[in-house]
């Protein structure tokens, strides 16, 4: 399972692609949404934590980008906007994606990014 | 309570705010100009209009009482003068129809003397009177035969006249009379009079009719002012009257005279004239006169002002019981609409007071809302690191055997992990005060969620013996609102209740009809601890707590002010320190969406 981490905070992008490697989960950062198009061009992910605000290219933009690449690419979302109750309700589900709000709990995005997996593999 | 306390309005005790929740009027100053002016607008006109009738309608009923008077004199006048021509006339015939021969004769004088009183009355005797002043014949009740006039004033003047009439004076009986003589001129200009003495007593009946009034007194004087007949209160007769004698006139005249009680101190009441009136003497005296014609006669009749104005004193007690009556009735009725009117002003005053303190503290929590989210997301990032940073190491840590049995630093990251996620606790409840999320509009039955959101509180309640009473009004329908939203206000505040409250205390939750109709009041009340009132402005104010380390975050009821305004509704709190907090939330029947 490969996963790409687009954040423009490196500090946390790389502690998070170093986490999810502990957990067996080959993960690739970025800082950009340039960035992240260019590393997608060259290899392929089966799916991508990305972060909702970025400069430049937000992470709903990056989406589309993405998509139009491989167009079966699963995709995360992390906002730092989330309120108490999407918290409450285990954060918000829209179609087959998952909106997680950060700090994020590691255990949390691991089972999330393992459920997106076996979704696109179903 | 005194009646004005009773009537007072509300806007009479109120203090003037001020600052930006200023009134727009001084309201009992706006009431006293309003009314003042109102009163003076209707009362002037009025004043002046009620002035001038008054005015107009004395001076009538004044020359009207003046005009009854002078009527009475010229009509008593006529009869006076009559009565004195009658007798006048009467002589004039006798001398004319009989030869001087024959009234000398004392049979036919006795005759004509008998005839007269037949006829006319109160002839006392009758003389004939030869041209050097001698009575050569006479008939009456005393020997006046031979009597000499030729020296007295009166023979003279008759010379020249042909007529006279004496003024009274009392004669030898001691009764008042008058004399009336006529002179016949013979064709050789020679000359007899034929001379009767009168008695008044017809003259005094007249004057003594009833239509004198009260206290009115009608009388005869002569030129020099000495009273020909009996006055009621201005002295006996023949002594003279404290009157002026009036100047001459064809007519009946009348002029009004003041104050003559000095005057009528010195006159001679012997005679049975009374004393007059004290009101009359002080007051005015409308005195009206005639000069009765051929005789010296002046008929005069003195009546008090007072008296003849009692028609009028009458009238104008009517008028005023009338105008006091209507300026009353004029005055509850503009007070009545000046205080409704100034109450409306006021009670429209108020709610733009009111509205102001709400839209500025709707504003104050959008602010601060904003400003929370900022910060929140903000804080978001570095914590995320912080988070993952702390993870990383915890990782780290359970790979490493060498870590893995530190248990003093796995202690410490934990404590680093546990303080980031106390920390993200805080803003997502900062965003979730912010946050302008879509309603969720459903049918609500109050019952239901008052009892969903206390089962969410588990035993706590059970375990601390706190009685909860839930009191629906019977018949209170549904409401359509946001459930979720209406859930969290109810649990936050259902909370800080069981906060406030001692192990045993009581909350009570009722739900009714809002006053208006138009929405429903819920009110939870605790008997707890209750809330300073310094503290009572505050508690809606994001970050405000008085749970101070244990565990509060000062958002609760912000949360709650911003999620009851998106709801429609308002809430208010009424406490008293050491008894209990009421809050009443006011909610729409049914939420509209651009609340939400």
């Amino acid at each position: 399972m490969k996963v790409l981490l687009v954040d423009d905070e490196e500090e946390l992008v790389v502690t998070l692609a170093e986490r999810l490697s502990i957990r067996d989960i080959d993960a690739d950062w970025a800082l950009s949404g340039e960035d992240a198009l260019r590393m997608a061009a060259d290899k392929r992910y089966d799916l991508a934590v990305l972060d909702m605000k970025m400069p430049k290219m937000n992470g709903l933009q990056l989406k589309v980008e993405l998509q139009k690449q491989w167009p079966a690419m699963r995709f995360i979302f992390l906002t730092g906007h989330g309120s108490e109750e999407d918290f409450e309700a285990g954060a918000s589900e829209a179609g087959d994606e998952y909106y997680l709000i950060k700090p994020v709990n590691i255990q949390e995005l691991v089972a999330k990014i393992h459920a997106s997996f076996d979704a696109g593999e179903a | 309570m005194s009646l004005f306390e009773k009537l007072k309005p509300v806007f009479w005790k109120d203090d003037h705010a001020s600052g930006l929740y200023k009134q727009l009027f001084n309201y009992r100053r706006l009431w006293k100009e309003t009314a003042l002016i109102s009163v003076v607008i209707v009362f002037l006109p009025l004043v002046l209009l009620t002035a001038y009738e008054y005015k107009v309608t004395k001076a009538t009923f004044e020359s009207e009482a003046l005009a009854r008077s002078t009527r009475f004199v010229a009509k008593t006048r006529r009869t006076e003068s009559f009565l004195l021509s009658k007798k006048r006339f009467a002589l004039e015939f006798i001398i004319h129809d009989n030869t001087y021969e024959q009234l000398l004769q004392p049979e036919r004088l006795t005759a004509l003397l008998e005839n007269l009183n037949r006829g006319l009355g109160l002839f006392a005797d009758l003389g004939v009177i030869d041209a050097t002043g001698v009575q050569r014949a006479y008939s009456g009740p005393f020997h006046l035969e031979n009597a000499d006039y030729s020296s007295q004033p009166w023979f003279k003047e008759i010379q020249n006249r042909g007529i006279f009439i004496s003024d009274v004076f009392m004669g030898l009986r001691n009764l008042p009379h008058i004399v009336i003589a006529v002179k016949k001129t013979l064709p050789d200009e020679s000359f007899y009079v034929l001379r009767t003495s009168v008695s008044i007593e017809r003259f005094t009946e007249i004057l003594s009719n009833e239509q004198t009034g009260e206290v009115g007194d009608a009388f005869l004087i002569n030129h020099q002012g000495v009273l020909q007949t009996p006055s009621r209160y201005f002295g006996d007769i023949l002594t003279l009257a404290p009157l002026d004698v009036p100047e001459f006139s064809d007519h009946t005249e009348g002029y009004q005279l003041t104050d003559i009680g000095s005057r009528m101190a010195s006159i001679s009441r012997e005679g049975g004239a009374k004393p007059l009136p004290a009101e009359a003497a002080n007051g005015t005296l409308v005195v009206s006169y005639a000069y009765v014609e051929n005789s010296p006669f002046i008929l005069m009749l003195v009546s008090p002002k007072d008296e003849l104005m009692l028609q009028w004193r009458q009238t104008r007690m009517k008028i005023l019981v009338f105008l006091s009556c209507a300026v009353g009735m004029i005055l509850v009725v503009l007070l009545g609409v000046v205080t409704y009117l100034v109450n409306a002003i006021y009670a429209a005053d108020q709610k733009r007071v009111m509205m102001l303190h709400e839209i500025e503290y709707s504003e104050k929590m959008a602010s601060i809302g904003r400003l929370a989210a900022g910060i929140a997301h903000e804080i978001n990032n570095p914590l995320a690191i912080i988070n993952e940073k702390a993870g990383l190491i915890q990782d780290l840590f359970f790979i490493k055997e060498q870590y893995k049995q530190d248990t003093k630093l796995l202690g410490l990251i934990a404590s680093i992990v546990s303080s980031v996620e106390r920390c993200s606790v805080i803003t997502r409840r900062l965003l979730s005060f912010a946050r302008q999320s879509d309603a969720n509009v459903t049918r609500i039955n109050l019952r239901k969620i008052i009892t969903e959101v206390l089962s969410f509180l588990g035993k706590e309640p059970e375990y601390r013996s706190i009685t909860i009473a839930i009191d629906i009004e019977d018949g209170l329908d549904d409401i359509v609102s946001d459930k979720g939203k209406l859930q969290q206000v109810l649990l936050n505040i259902i909370k800080n209740a069981f906060a406030a409250v001692e192990d045993g205390g009581h909350l009570a939750i009722a739900a009714r009809k809002a006053k208006d109709g138009q929405g429903v009041e819920l009110r939870i009340r605790d008997d707890g601890c209750g809330i300073p009132p310094e503290d009572l402005a505050k508690i809606f104010e994001p970050f405000f707590t008085t749970k101070g380390g244990r565990g509060g975050t000062g958002l609760g009821l912000s949360i709650t002010y911003s999620l009851i305004s998106e709801m429609g509704g308002t809430v208010r709190v009424t406490s008293e320190k050491d008894k209990g907090t009421c809050f009443i939330i006011t909610l729409p029947l049914t939420m509209t969406a651009n609340k939400g």
